[in-house]
């Protein structure tokens, strides 16, 4: 029989906001057998990948990464760090490894380091897709040429097997790209012979931390203790519980279904779970199955769609509030009579009204007595983005309304100011590749650190 | 029977991304009883959604009810993937709001 393999997850975004120390300690003085953490998010939005930029100071990155990397030396345990940076990119990758490096010289450190990139040629995507079909996930169109002209980068996020590599050949920690969560849990568990269903399960219940315990709170360190066949997850925090409800329902978190969780090379099957109250702050998950199908490797990829520009307003008169959409209908009409030769996107955010939900809004009677509006352009160049936001606000400002009282300006602007943003990026890319070598798309690097 | 609010028969109703181009939408009763007092009810399901976010069944993938965590879950198609232009809600995290007062015909004999 297989020993009992326990792992620490700290975090469930490596860096977003730095993890707490105290509950980590806990869970670092109760010898876990690996640490691993994912530092990845698609939640992020497009714009980091396609402008291959980190959403976490790195501050925070190097604090979380210090404290893993000193307690998986002093423990001498491997640690293994998923979608470097936020994104996974390459320069994320060696962004995580340079950290790693100087954190090791300043604590005189000495390791085996494997980093893994995960990043795609786009050419190289370009030429298999003569050969294969590319599947688009989630009502994305399949892959082709006209999408990837619109990508700036593509990142593929890789199964347990290239972590399974780097362990293999002496990895004492390991930085990956791109990386599916459960996989990098996974991968330690399968090396050490645990089958892939009890290991894919460990990482779905583990990546999101204390995500599975309640009451709510982030950041905070949990254990698991992985037999075959069996799962048990502990809390780090004092104050915290996994019961069968919070570890239950963290397997529908963030997912369509709360049954099968699609990995790289099968699905996890969680239909015919059990859960367990082994006590009052630990719950045991048997029962989890998996299916092995086709090995097909996820693909993201973002791309820039153009310079983006806001413009803040208010509006306090009750006649204009009522008649909104005739000022906005004004405002267009008059971007659109002298910017008609130009290609642009324009959005009036309307807060008090339905900024947040848009469509999905279903107060159709708002009663707020002031609102806000943001005004929204993305075009070619930052120049048209700020003469059309700002022409888009100042006509909020002029607008024609037959009973409007306060004739100096239907509007308030809280500046005159276009406010230039991030460039505007989407998501371009999200589909499925067929590969037949698992480590395929991605390369292993070694080095003694 | 009474009339309850869907905010006080559950412990928890959130909206989240599930990909880049959906929202899921969870719906967790702390309490068995409420769980399955509201499925009983049957006023909970893709219709009744539809009509609450005006929005046609088809944008609905998908509607589950998750007994191992007392739960319901549904999953609304984006119109365009999160954070594209004009995103209002990156994190698909504040879209659950119009669930709360949905109002709910639940058996109140056992109380």
């Amino acid at each position: 029989m297989l020993r009992e393999i326990k792992i620490l997850s700290p975090t469930g975004h490596l860096g977003f906001t730095p993890l707490e120390k105290d509950s980590f300690l806990t869970g670092v003085s109760k010898k876990p057998d690996y640490i691993v953490a994912d530092s990845g998010s698609a939640d992020i939005g497009p714009y980091y990948l396609g402008a291959d930029m980190p959403c976490s100071p790195e501050m925070w990155q190097r604090h979380d990464l210090e404290l893993i990397l000193k307690a998986s030396r002093d423990l001498d345990v491997p640690m293994i760090i998923g979608s470097a940076s936020d994104t996974g990119t390459n320069k994320g990758v060696d962004q995580f490894v340079r950290i790693i490096k100087e954190i090791a010289r300043e604590n005189d450190l000495h390791f085996n380091l494997a980093y893994i990139y995960s990043q795609q040629d786009k050419n190289r995507i370009r030429r298999i897709l003569n050969e294969v079909r590319v599947e688009g996930l989630d009502g994305f169109e399949d892959l082709n040429s006209q999408i990837l002209d619109r990508t700036d980068n593509i990142v593929a996020v890789m199964g347990p097997e290239p972590i399974i590599h780097a362990l293999d050949n002496g990895a004492d920690v390991i930085i990956a790209g791109r990386s599916s969560d459960s996989s990098i849990f996974a991968a330690p568990l399968i090396r050490e012979g645990i089958s892939k269903a009890t290991a894919f399960y460990a990482g779905k219940v583990l990546e999101c931390a204390s995500f599975c315990a309640e009451p709510f709170m982030g950041k905070e360190s949990v254990m698991g203790y992985v037999k075959e066949g069996e799962v048990i997850v502990e809390p780090m925090h004092p104050k915290q519980r996994c019961t069968v409800a919070s570890v239950a329902s963290h397997s529908m978190y963030e997912r369509v279904d709360p049954y099968y969780e699609r990995v790289p090379g099968g699905v996890l099957d969680m239909s015919e779970c059990v859960y367990e109250q082994i006590d009052h702050r630990r719950t045991r998950v048997t029962g989890f199955k998996f299916i092995e199908s086709e090995l097909k490797i996820k693909l993201e990829g973002a791309g820039k769609v153009g310079e983006r520009c806001i413009c803040i307003v208010g509006f306090r008169d009750p006649y204009l509030i009522k008649h909104i959409d005739k000022v906005i209908e004004w405002s267009k009409k008059k971007v659109e009579e002298r910017y008609s030769d130009r290609t642009y996107q324009l959005y009036y955010h309307l807060y008090g009204i339905n900024g947040v939900m848009k469509d999905l809004e279903p107060v159709r009677n708002p009663s707020s007595h002031e609102i806000c509006l943001i005004v929204e352009c993305v075009a070619e160049t930052a120049e048209d983005a700020k003469e059309i936001a700002t022409l888009a606000a100042r006509n909020t400002f002029y607008a024609r309304l037959p009973e409007v009282k306060g004739t100096a300006g239907t509007a308030a602007m809280m500046s005159d100011e276009a406010i230039l943003t991030k460039p505007a990026y989407e998501w371009t890319v999200n589909h499925l590749i067929p590969v037949s070598d698992p480590l395929e798309l991605f390369d292993v690097h070694f080095e003694d650190v | 029977m009474a009339v309850k609010k869907l905010v006080e028969l559950a412990s928890t109703i959130r909206s989240k991304n599930a990909g880049v181009n959906s929202i899921t939408f969870d719906i967790i009763f702390s309490n068995p009883d409420n769980y399955e007092k509201v499925k009983k009810s049957g006023m909970l399901n893709k219709k009744t959604i539809a009509r609450l976010f005006g929005i046609p069944e088809e944008r609905i993938v998908s509607f589950v009810e998750f007994d191992p965590a007392n739960a319901i879950k549904f999953t609304i198609r984006r119109v365009r993937p999160s954070g594209s232009p004009g995103e209002s809600d990156i994190f698909g995290s504040q879209q659950y709001a119009p669930l709360l007062d949905l109002e709910i015909e639940v058996d109140d004999t056992t109380e």
